[in-house]
Formats: C-alpha cells, structure tokens, sequence
C-alpha cells in the first residue's frame, strides 16, 4: 500500500492562511490503513485547525468529508457540488489524490495535507517500511525475494558494500538492517547463495525513471473502439 | 614514445603497461600510497603530499570526494600528481556519476595519460558535508568494474557501442572489505570481482594478521589470485584511542587487543603534560607496529603488495617503507 505521514500542523496553518472556509477531504485506502488520512484522521486535523485558528484569532471554518478512494474519478465524481463555497481543499489523501482531485476540479484550489512516503507495510504495531520503489524491472528473482533498490542505502545490484557490522547492520542507520546481509542469509538458507555469483548487469533504469509520468496501457481492458458501421 | 612502449607492454600480455601493473607483473612487491585532495583549488597542497610519497610508493592513490565531502576532483588532482613524475590510482565512486559521466571521465582520464583506476561503490552521503544530496548509483562497484574491462578489452561503450579508435588502456582496480559482515560471503565477493574483471585490489585496512591469512587462504583457493593481485591495506596507528575509535566504528575493523595493549604501552611513563613526547613515542610505535605487520604481510601466499593509507599523515610513508625493506622502489621497468 502507499504511506503517508501528516504534515506538521503550522505547515497545514501556514498553506491556510487567509483562507475562511476550507474542507478536508480524506480517503478510505491506503491512507486510513496507515492512520493518515482516513475518518477519524480527517477529524481530528480538522478539530486542531479550527482551534489552532481560534486561539490565533484567524478562525478558519474546516469542514470534513471523505471518499473511499481518491484517486479515481469514479468516487471523487461524488464530490460534485460540494465544493462550492470552499477557499480551499485540503486533501488527506496521497500525492496520487491530490492530482486526482485537482485534475477533476480545475477551478478548486487543492492543497496537500500528508507527505506521501513510499509503498510498503506494517511491519509491527505502528511501524511501516518501504518495500518496493516501482522500479518497473522487478529483480526480486535473483535477490531472495529481498529488495535491494529499496533496502540498501546505495541501491547496490552486486552488495553488499563493506560497511554492513558484525550484527548485519547498515553503516548508514544503525537501526537498518543490511539488505545484503538479509539477501546473504536468506539466500544461503535455501542453498542457492552461488547465484551471487553472477555480476548483475547494469539497470535499465527506463522503466523507473522515464520521459515524465510512467503509464501502463492494456489493451485488452481498453474500451473497443466504436463500430463505425462501415 | 609513450605508444611504442604501449605496444610492446600490450605484447607481453599487459593491460595498460602502467609503472604498478607492470611491477605487479614483475612479481615484485608492491607498494601504494593516498592522496586525499584539498577541499579547494589549492595545487600547492597535492606537490606537497607528493613530495613525501614520491620514491617511496610506485603508486598513489587519489581519493574521490572521499566520506561524502566536496574536495578536488581526483581526476585532476591525478593529473597534478603525474605532472609531479609520481603515478596516480584514480579512485573513483558510483555515489556521484552516472554511467555517461563514468565513461567520459574515464575517456578523459585516459586522454591524460592515466591508466589505474579504481572502482568504488562511495561512502554514502549522509557522512558528509552534503548529507541532502541526491546519489546516483546508477551503476555499482561490480558493474563499473565490468563496464571498464567491457571499454578496454571489447573496445565498447556499456551500452555495446564501439569506441572508435580503440578502449582506453586500463588498469583495473577494486576495493575489499575482508572482515565486514557476513564474513563467509567475502572471500566469494573477492572472486566475484575477479570475475567482474579487477587486476589488482586494495583491501580495508589490516591490522587482524590471523584472520586476513584465513581470508587470503580461502581467497587462495578460489583461485582469485590467479587473475587479480591482492594490496594488502595498512595504515600506522596515531595512538591506542584512535584503535579504539576504529574498532568500534568502522564496520569489519578487526583490531587485536594485543596492538592496542601496545599503543597504550608506548606512552606508559610520560607525563599527561608532555603532549608532543606522548605524540612522538605513540607514531614511532605505531610506525614500528607497521612495518612488523608489512614483514607479516610478505609472508602471507597471494599477497603481492601493500597499499598504506596514511592519512593526513603522509610523512608516515618513508620510514614505513624503509623500515620494511621495501626502499628503493624499482624504478621505470620496461
């Protein structure tokens, strides 16, 4: 799933500023899975505004609503009409949200309340960690289903480099594990460590980084073409 | 002149014909040194650092915005350090570059006459002095070792374009960390830069002899000497806090207690006071501590030369090399 984090608060104040009427708009996905962007979140931002507002004496009237996902214009479509009489929407959903709306509602201001993180996972209550950077040239084949574009500092195809310690640290952050090192044990576990052997070539970092936006297109899902009745 | 020895080098089954392949290949042991540039323009700083290398290492490496921070371009500081009739080891990091800057500086490197160079992945940069740069890593060590082996021995860019006019002349160079974790996995990472295409590897420094001889004799057996050479790193101690500071930092620094015990002992008796003759007898230990090591080092099957990191300490290296037996060093065999 995509993760996100909330925006510190005087951020959020800062984009309002000389603003009256603004709504949050949350997103039942991923951003409610991960405690960001959901109902309960959308209140609770809204509640700390209108007070942080108040006490500024700058009341900014901030109203809620959520949709379950924002970035598809099926259910943002529902939002039509709702809008009118906003200064401003705070979106709470991720990066991919805040285009969405702002793209359907051209004649709305639309502002970020989160700060899209990365896709992943829970791993324990309350911690979540970025397993795939969408490279578009999956290598987890060769790699023990461990991802070293995401997980090692310097993205190593070949690692580990000589900074992982004696407890399979990463010289980096302590607190991170080496991805070659896990990568190393995963692999030896299932007898398959000679596979590292072979000099990974270098990346065709096109499918990760190209021209602009990335985008698939599948023809088979695509609407047919109308029958022209020639 | 410079072609025709080219040739003739080329004809003896050499890479590059540079001052350190070819004492490699002469079976003599070999002695490298370091340059780190200065973080400025200042040239004065690199003829300095040469003149107390030059004739005591055949080679000297030139670090590459080493630990992240902004210095000198090693490229250009190698070209200084050849001005200086010393032989520079470009270093150089897959933090910074991408694969097109890669290959044009090496194409430029090579138009300059330099021919040892030797590939990094980079510390990263949250060590240094531009912790919020963007790195690059577009390639690794592995890949840049293999991309430069590719250009020299296939004449081909990495994306299998030819180079008109033929590759540069290289002469390969890698780095090894030998008791990094996970220990069993880098005797395997050695030949893999072997594999890769490496002529020649500096090691992380040394200081654990018993386990380095274990590494080498597992390194021995995968046959990785039979097409790289081994530079065993040594580095003389400045005192026992500094040890202390490396073994517990710098991952796969393995420092026995008993060289510790010794840089203690080197200062037992002279006053707190007496900084500078606290100073003098901690060095003159730590001198003496590397060239024991270095006697220890020649010993050891496979390894063919010693790369002494002296860092900030480049006056270190004369009467390390003296004290070694290793002075003079051979001058321009052909």
């Amino acid at each position: 799933m995509i993760v996100a984090d909330q925006k510190p608060i005087k951020e959020i104040k800062k984009m309002l500023q000389g603003r009256q009427n603004v709504l949050a708009i949350g997103c039942g996905t991923c951003v409610a899975v991960c405690f960001a962007g959901g109902k309960r979140e959308v209140g609770m931002l809204a509640s700390a505004l209108r007070m942080a507002t108040e006490l500024d004496g700058e009341l900014i009237q901030v109203d809620e609503a959520i949709v379950q996902r924002q970035c598809e214009k099926e259910f943002i479509e529902q939002l039509a009409g709702e809008l009118d009489g906003y200064d401003a929407v705070l979106s709470m959903g991720c990066g991919v949200g805040v285009q969405t709306l702002a793209d359907h509602y051209p004649e709305t201001r639309v502002l970020p309340a989160l700060n899209t993180k990365f896709m992943g996972g829970p791993t324990q209550q309350g911690v979540w960690e970025e397993r795939c950077q969408g490279c578009g040239d999956c290598m987890l084949e060769y790699t023990g289903g461990i991802c070293p574009i995401t997980r090692c500092a310097k993205q190593l195809m070949n690692g580990p480099c000589g900074g992982t310690s004696e407890d399979g640290r990463c010289e980096v952050d302590p607190d991170t594990p080496c991805a070659w090192f896990d990568i190393w044990e995963r692999m030896e576990k299932l007898e398959i460590q000679d596979e590292l052997m072979q000099v990974r070539p270098p990346k065709d970092w096109s499918t990760s980084r190209d021209g602009g936006r990335r985008k698939i297109v599948r023809k088979d899902l695509q609407k047919p073409e109308l029958d022209d009745g020639s | 002149m410079v072609d025709v020895m080219m040739k003739d080098g080329m004809k003896a089954g050499m890479k590059a014909y540079s001052q350190l392949e070819r004492i490699l290949a002469s079976g003599q042991f070999a002695v490298t040194g370091e340059i780190g540039p200065p973080k400025s323009h200042d040239a004065s700083v690199i003829r300095d650092k040469c003149a107390l290398l030059k004739g005591f290492v055949d080679a000297a490496n030139v670090t590459d915005n080493q630990t992240g921070i902004v210095r000198m371009s090693s490229i250009a500081a190698g070209i200084l350090i050849s001005n200086e009739g010393l032989e520079p080891v470009i270093q150089m990091t897959c933090r910074d570059r991408n694969r097109l800057a890669m290959q044009s500086d090496i194409l430029g490197a090579a138009a300059h006459g330099i021919k040892n160079i030797l590939c990094l992945s980079g510390d990263h940069q949250s060590f240094g002095n531009h912790p919020g740069a963007k790195n690059v890593h577009d390639l690794d060590s592995m890949q840049l070792i293999r991309m430069m082996r590719e250009m020299r021995d296939n004449n081909q860019f990495q994306c299998g374009e030819e180079i008109k006019g033929g590759g540069p002349p290289l002469f390969i160079g890698a780095a090894a960390n030998p008791f990094a974790a996970p220990v069993a996995l880098r005797p395997m990472r050695l030949k893999k830069k072997a594999i890769a295409g490496a002529d020649f590897i500096q090691t992380q420094l040394i200081y654990d002899m018993d386990r380095f001889r274990e590494y080498m004799k597992k390194a021995v057996d995968l046959g990785v000497t039979e097409s790289l050479s081994v530079l065993a790193g040594v580095g003389p101690l400045k005192g026992a806090g500094m040890a202390r500071y490396m073994r517990n930092n710098v991952p796969g620094m393995s420092i026995p207690d008993h060289i510790i015990d010794r840089m203690e002992a080197a200062v037992k008796g002279i006053s707190s006071d007496d900084k500078k003759a606290r100073m003098e007898a901690s060095r003159a230990e730590g001198i003496r501590i590397c060239i024991e090591q270095i006697e220890e080092l020649k010993e050891i099957e496979g390894v063919a030369g010693v790369h002494i990191m002296a860092i900030e300490w480049e006056a270190a290296v004369e009467p390390v090399v003296r004290g070694a037996g290793l002075y003079p060093r051979p001058e321009g065999i052909s």
